[in-house]
């Protein structure tokens, strides 16, 4: 014995894994592709019919399965009445469209994607229909919107089915996410999302405050979805779609499931005003006009999709009278209005097939040419009108009752002329369907001579057509046990109301009501002519239209906004930035207090105060000479001087070192780099920019002074302390700024060689992107100044600069060396080489050095990046985390005692790095001079004297000679 | 001490200079070199990940230092996890790139790459704040040569921004950390962790700021309101493998919030109480209106896609935001979903675009090789984007609706998750239905194809090229299925996260085997008293810290 629990939860799975089939099994063939979709949905139905007995004797089969328990969505389903009734449907309607389809479609449309689609779009329906959680309710709520949207838009090429399939998406998606918000609200007030104990908590739920919200949210979602006014203008233009789609879609599914969820909830949401008014209102105005639209839509499938949108009013209204006789007769109108309103969409399909129109005004006299299509639509098409003895009269007469004994909106009347109206409006729309198309004298225009289809076609509609007259004639036998079970789940169980299936109720307001409606429609079928023609007259509003228009409008905006503030002002950007960040640092400033002041204001010495004003004289000046871009630097220099100066000054010699030469690398290679730029920066901005721009500066400034200055009051024990103990003891090295760089903290310096490398890196590729691109093509038509230097490598300097190299060299090993314990270090020791080098290239040229080299700058920072990492890594050889130190003291006579650390190793890795990273700047900055047409130079300076000495020699030589 | 902790570091960082400067002419052995680089950190990964899931603290003393005096490296299961991502999206990216050949479009490609996984897991990794200041500077320096890899103007100037705006913020990171130092005198999280507790309110005013200028500085890096601007520029002009990678780069940001803003600033703290939340969660919902417009308005493709990416992190932000554990365990379920998801998004628009001849302009245009199988991949990673179900991205939105209850203004969250979740499928249904449903309508059709010997050779997506773009996207089918057992660990790290006592525990106390300079020094006591004399005379600055 399979258990029914495993049996649901396959049931549920098969559509979705059948959704692979198709478009692998579309290579053996049409019909196996079909054979094979009809597989899965075959088997559903089985395993349902298993069920079925179960759950007709009042039963459930319930199967969990824990998915994201954390937040309470579990896929968990749950087969009561109602949802056997609409898993029957959907897998049923979906045999009967999967065989319609396979006559349907043409041989150029891919049918294995359609099936693929079909089967997800079938499963997602199916998950609908029998999840006992509404989180995972919506997930499949929100399957069928994106499932429909690629079966809508299954003709591509068609804007309309374009069109059509983002208009279903949008405003049922929309409905969707709202829905997402009830349902939150929902799960919150019960503690649970699970539906079968939401449904155990309707008291309370009404009873909540939040009642109103979850409830207007929840019915977003269902009136989007089942085309309520006024989202109800979405359906007609699904009609884009294959016609087997629309009548999958339209009758037994997606329109369905808005009404399926209404019917669910009814117990928990119903009962109240709001409910009442709002549902009911909302279902009769769309009965009324979708069925008025109806009447005056030449085209078959948008008469049906009015009627659709109509029936799902009336569907609509019922549930919101929230009497459980109203809900019984819901629940057999679902199932009367999915047998004719599929056959009719079948019919309208096979007519559209046949003829190769829709235009009703093209076609008529149909009846003999198709007598076995006629007589399909013609039995379906007046159970829709409500004539007896087809079971939509049944279910008509018994909303009309239903009707007839509700007040609403202060009174009986209101309701019983609107319903009335809307009955009569139906009966029109559903003779004229019949009249135009089947009846009258047969015309010899057809854009296509029509025939029947071939049975496989008709089998279809055909069975349903027999099920509408069977259903008729025979209603408690073939609807009557579906009709208890699925109504006694709307109601949330308990004893159902007294009602009959039966045609003849006797003679009561309904039959009134029905006999004023068939009158009333044959009459305005027979004023068709004029009314069609005043209709056509009036002025309405077109709904597509409005929906373009504002989607348009919320692009044009969306875009305006977007593009507006995203367009890459990065001044702006920055200015958003820094006065958001002041205006937080003071938000957060105002929170608390400050500490008591621990510290006096030190006095200010007059070398002191000299170089305060110097920096502050510098600064401004930069500020004004800014344009001038080679003025800048010198000032900017200026600045970096001053702080060197107040690291000396506060004893911090080993930060002072790397400051100044830090200062001097990039001053250097900033003026090579200037070369390339413009001399001055234009004036860009107007000065209101500016003044905001300043003022924006000033205040930024001010704030991070009064920070630093506030911060700078108190005292504090700081872990430095430690640092200062044990940079002896622990890391070998009396100079503490050394051994945090190179030991407690080297971890970080590590990662700076890093970035020091992967700049230089950068920098290679992109001088090599630059010299490969458009760029280099400016570079070459490059003009030099006229007031260029004649001497670019003059004597003086070439030789001051070779005296030099030499100490210059010595000194950045002896820095190197004693870095350890003095001040020094890899760091100053590669930036004081790196200047060195750099004073030969400036004097005699980057040609002429680079043929003296015997390194390879690239590689240099390669071997100092791995220098670096595999000092830290040696330590694992002895057991000790990455980077730990080690060192010892050794004598070599003649010698001193000295000290050897692994500590310096990582430091060699250091110096590589930084000289050649700055050797590769200086590199790509001549590789660019090239580029544009530098000459390259082949003596070390451009004149030489002391060869005109030898030639004068030489000649003199000759003329003694 | 287990070294594998620090080997998610050390491994790019030895690998990348290899790469670079032994392997730098041939490509083949360059990708060779990078992808089993990429696959040992993956597996690397995986170990830390399993050491770590049982809910221990491993400390990581570099230098043998004890804390907080020297770095540490910690990891636990939000790091770990982390760095599982990293390497798994790194290796997804490489392959990606391997196989359409972006690595050959520019220089020094997986030697950056490298170095970028380096940064990345560094900063997951690291327990010290400063260091984290290093990290993100190689995370920065590295992914601005990787966005403008290959070159090109547009590249080229958003480039400039994104790396003129992280300067920005890398400049606020020192000022902020100057701050924090000389509050609390130490940099190392635990230990802020436990000396910012001991401050009480009315002495927490500089603390205060300097809590929210870092939040600011993580805002930066994970493109939040209002200082998201350089992201679409960025994103939209980076590479495409390269912006798939970037999807870690925003949840770096998330990440440093997640972590600095519970155990040092969390809410439980007297001097920060609420601080954070009050402002992170109003900057997050209006990046996710942002993402929302953004997705709506782009008339381009990367833009488009950029704008989806803010709308994501938005939303993500709005779940760390709410400073709680369940929703924290939203905010990583979501973060594990977005990452992949953006990456997965950004490598099929590459495929897509590389066979597209009017570029990402959305407009119609003659349909390319293989329409049908990008058109699928697409709908697949949009609906990820947009947390559509039946991916993850779906059930992520819903923890995070469900999680951020705790705020006074719920409806107005919500109300702005959902639009900007509307506004994201229109605005992908509209450009998927140009990009591959218009480009097929007879205006088009273009002539008869020609027999087939005398075609080019047509650029197809072979097995190679389709598979990272699938496998990011299969990940997420797989964080759908496996919801519960993920949802379940993250449920752990965030309990983990949000009780920060064994992570302190781990940090300060229990240091045996670190360094006891005590037993160890040189023979002559005075040698060292005279080296402690001179060294402390010489290096009374306050700020050592700067290099």
């Amino acid at each position: 014995m399979v258990s029914g629990s495993g049996l649901l939860a396959v049931m549920v799975m098969l559509p979705f894994i059948g959704a692979l089939v198709p478009g692998l099994m579309i290579r053996a063939g049409r019909d196996a592709c079909a054979m094979f979709t009809a597989v899965p949905t075959l088997l559903a139905l089985i395993f349902l019919g298993i069920l079925a007995p179960e759950i007709m004797a009042g039963g459930t089969v319930t199967a969990k399965i824990e998915w994201l328990p954390a937040l309470g969505l579990n896929a968990n389903f749950f087969l009561d009445g109602l949802g056997l009734l609409f898993a029957g449907m959907i897998l049923g309607m979906g045999l009967l469209i999967t065989l319609y389809a396979r006559f349907y479609l043409s041989g150029e449309d891919p049918m294995g994607q359609f099936y693929t689609y079909l089967l997800l779009f079938q499963g997602a329906m199916l998950g609908i229909s029998v999840s006992d959680n509404i989180l995972l309710l919506l997930v499949f709520w929100e399957l069928t919107s994106l499932s429909s949207f690629l079966l809508i838009g299954y003709w591509k090429h068609l804007p309309e089915g374009r069109q059509g399939a983002r208009m279903a998406l949008t405003v049922t998606g929309a409905g969707g996410l709202a829905m997402i918000a009830g349902m939150l609200i929902l799960g919150n007030i019960v503690g649970s999302y699970d539906l079968s104990v939401i449904l155990q908590h309707g008291d309370e739920i009404r009873a909540s405050e939040y009642y109103l919200p979850a409830l207007i949210l929840i019915l977003l979602g269902a009136f989007t979805k089942s085309a309520q006014f006024p989202f109800h203008f979405w359906l007609p233009h699904a009609m884009a779609a294959p016609t087997p789609v629309s009548a999958y879609l339209h009758s037994a599914t997606m329109v369905k499931a808005g009404v399926f969820l209404m019917a669910r909830m009814w117990p928990v949401l119903a009962g109240t005003d709001e409910w009442f008014y709002i549902v009911s209102t909302v279902g009769l105005i769309t009965m009324v006009i979708g069925a008025l639209i109806a009447l005056f839509k030449d085209d078959l499938k948008a008469l049906l999709a009015f009627s659709t949108v109509s029936h799902l009013g009336l569907l609509t209204m019922l549930l919101g009278l929230g009497t459980k006789l109203a809900a019984v007769v819901a629940v057999f109108h679902i199932i009367n209005h999915l047998t004719f309103k599929a056959a009719l969409f079948m019919s309208a399909g096979i007519v559209d097939h046949e003829t190769h129109t829709r235009d009703i005004k093209r076609l008529g006299g149909l009846a003999s040419l198709m007598p076995a299509t006629a007589l399909i639509a013609v039995v379906a098409a007046l159970s829709m009108a409500g004539i007896p003895p087809l079971n939509g009269f049944m279910s008509k007469e018994m909303m009309l009752e239903e009707v007839a004994h509700t007040d609403w909106w202060g009174g009986k009347w209101p309701i019983i002329i609107l319903a009335t109206v809307g009955a009569l409006f139906s009966v029109a729309y559903s003779f004229r369907f019949i009249g135009h198309t089947f009846f009258g004298p047969v015309r010899d225009d057809y854009p296509h001579h029509p025939h029947d289809p071939p049975t496989g076609m008709l089998l279809a509609p055909g069975f349903l057509a027999v099920l509408v007259v069977a259903i008729g004639l025979a209603p408690s036998l073939i609807a009557g046990p579906i009709v208890a079970a699925a109504s006694t789940a709307v109601i949330g169980g308990g004893e159902l109301p007294y009602y009959s299936l039966k045609l003849w109720h006797g003679v009561n307001p309904a039959l009134f009501m029905s006999i004023a409606a068939v009158l009333g429609g044959a009459v305005l079928l027979w004023l068709h002519r004029p009314l069609d023609k005043a209709w056509i007259r009036t002025p309405r509003p077109e709904a597509k239209a409005m929906f373009d228009r504002v989607v348009a409008g919320t692009v044009l905006g969306t875009r305006w906004l977007i593009e507006g503030t995203h367009n890459g002002a990065i001044s702006r950007y920055l200015s958003i930035f820094v006065v958001a960040t002041v205006l937080l640092g003071f938000a957060a400033f105002q929170g608390g207090g400050l500490p008591e002041q621990t510290r006096e204001m030190l006095p200010v010495p007059p070398l002191v105060g000299v170089g305060f004003v110097l920096t502050m004289l510098a600064t401004l000046a930069t500020v004004f000479a800014h344009r001038n871009r080679f003025r800048t630097l010198i000032l900017v220099s200026v600045v970096g001087l001053m702080v060197s100066a107040g690291f000396v000054y506060l004893s911090a010699p080993d930060l002072a070192m790397t400051q100044i030469s830090v200062d001097t690398v990039t001053v250097m290679l900033m003026l090579l780099a200037l070369h390339f730029l413009p001399k001055y920066t234009p004036l860009e901005s107007p000065l209101s920019m500016r003044i905001r721009d300043g003022v924006i500066a000033v205040i930024a400034g001010a704030a991070v002074a009064a920070l630093a200055y506030s911060f700078l009051l108190t005292d504090m024990s700081p872990i430095s302390d430690y640092h200062l103990a044990n940079s002896y003891k622990g890391g070998g090295g009396t100079n503490v700024v050394n051994v945090i760089l190179v030991d407690f903290r080297g971890y970080d310096t590590y990662g700076e060689i890093v970035v020091l490398g992967i700049a230089g890196l950068t920098l290679y590729a992109l001088m090599e992107a630059l010299l490969n691109g458009p760029a280099s093509r400016r570079l070459r038509n490059w003009t030099f100044p006229p007031d260029r230097s004649r001497d670019r490598h003059p004597l003086m300097m070439v030789v001051a600069t070779r005296v030099m190299m030499p100490i210059a060299a010595l000194v950045g090993v002896y820095i190197f060396l004693r870095g350890h314990n003095m001040p020094g270090g890899g760091f100053v020791a590669g930036l004081v080489i790196s200047i060195a080098l750099l004073m030969q290239y400036m004097a005699s040229g980057f040609a002429w050095t680079q043929e003296r080299k015997r390194f390879e700058y690239h590689a240099m920072i390669g071997w100092g990046v791995i220098i670096a990492g595999l000092t830290g890594a040696g330590a694992w050889l002895a057991g000790a985390p990455f980077l730990t130190s080690a060192f010892g003291y050794f004598t070599i006579p003649p010698f001193e005692e000295f000290e050897l650390a692994t500590a310096m190793l990582f430091d060699l890795g250091v110096f590589l790095t930084v000289l050649g990273a700055v050797m590769l700047m200086l590199y790509s900055l001549s590789r660019m001079a090239r580029y544009a047409g530098e000459t390259v130079n082949l003596e070390p300076m451009d004149y030489d004297p002391s060869r005109r000495v030898d030639a004068a020699i030489e000649a003199d030589k000759k003329d003694d000679a | 001490m287990n070294h594998w902790i620090i080997a998610p570091v050390v491994l790019p960082a030895l690998l990348a200079p290899i790469i670079a400067f032994v392997m730098r002419h041939d490509i083949t052995l360059q990708r060779a070199a990078s992808l089993a680089g990429a696959v040992m950190l993956t597996a690397i990964a995986a170990g830390l990940f399993m050491l770590s899931a049982d809910g221990s603290v491993h400390v990581y003393r570099l230098g043998s230092w004890p804390a907080p005096f020297g770095i540490v490296l910690v990891l636990d299961r939000l790091s770990a996890l982390l760095i599982l991502l990293t390497s798994v999206l790194g290796l997804i990216v490489l392959m990606h790139s391997a196989a359409s050949g972006w690595d050959t479009r520019g220089r020094h490609f997986h030697a950056l790459m490298q170095f970028q996984l380096m940064g990345i897991c560094g900063a997951f990794l690291t327990g010290d704040a400063f260091n984290l200041f290093v990290l993100f500077e190689i995370l920065l320096i590295a992914s601005y040569g990787l966005a403008i890899h290959s070159g090109g103007k547009a590249r080229l100037k958003s480039g400039l921004q994104y790396v003129i705006m992280n300067l920005a913020g890398s400049s606020l990171f020192l000022i902020a950390l100057g701050t924090l130092y000389a509050t609390t005198g130490t940099l190392n999280i635990a230990d802020l962790s436990v000396k910012v507790r001991e401050i009480p309110v009315e002495e927490a005013a500089l603390v205060r700021v300097a809590a929210m200028l870092l939040m600011i500085v993580f805002a930066v890096k994970a493109a939040m309101f209002p200082v998201q601007f350089w992201l679409p520029g960025t994103y939209a002009n980076a590479p495409a493998p390269v912006a798939a990678l970037f999807a870690i780069m925003t949840k770096v940001g998330a990440y440093a919030i997640l972590r600095m803003h519970t155990v040092v600033f969390g809410p439980d703290a007297d001097a920060i109480g609420s601080l954070s939340q009050d402002w992170l969660m109003p900057a997050a919902l209006i990046t996710v209106a942002i993402g929302g417009l953004g997705v709506l308005g782009s008339r381009r493709l990367m833009p488009l896609i950029a704008f989806a990416v803010l709308g994501s992190t938005g939303t993500l932000m709005l779940a760390v935001s709410a400073f709680t554990p369940y929703a924290a365990t939203a905010a990583l379920y979501y973060l594990l979903h977005s990452t992949m998801a953006t990456a997965a998004l950004f490598l099929v628009a590459d495929l897509l675009l590389a066979r597209r001849e009017s570029g990402d302009l959305l407009r119609a245009a003659p349909a390319t090789v293989q329409n049908g199988f990008l058109a699928a991949l697409f709908f697949a990673a949009a609906i990820g984007i947009a947390g559509m179900p039946p991916l993850s991205g779906f059930l992520g939105k819903l923890l995070v609706l469900d999680a951020v209850r705790v705020a006074d203004y719920t409806w107005l969250i919500w109300a702005v998750v959902l639009v900007g979740s509307l506004l994201t499928i229109v605005g992908f249904a509209r450009a998927g239905s140009l990009l591959f449903w218009k480009s097929t309508s007879a205006a088009f059709a273009g002539p008869e194809p020609a027999p087939e010997e005398e075609r080019p050779p047509a650029n197809t997506i072979g097995p190679m090229l389709a598979a990272p773009s699938v496998l990011a996207l299969a990940s997420l089918a797989a964080l759908t299925i496996f919801a519960g057992p993920v949802s379940r660990h993250m449920e752990a790290t965030a309990e983990q996260l949000f009780d920060p006592s064994a992570y302190v525990t781990a940090v300060l106390a229990d240091q045996e085997g670190t360094k006891d300079p005590s037993s160890k020094s040189h023979g002559d006591e005075e040698a060292a008293a005279k080296g402690y004399d001179e060294s402390g005379a010489e290096a009374g600055t306050p700020s050592e810290e700067g290099h």
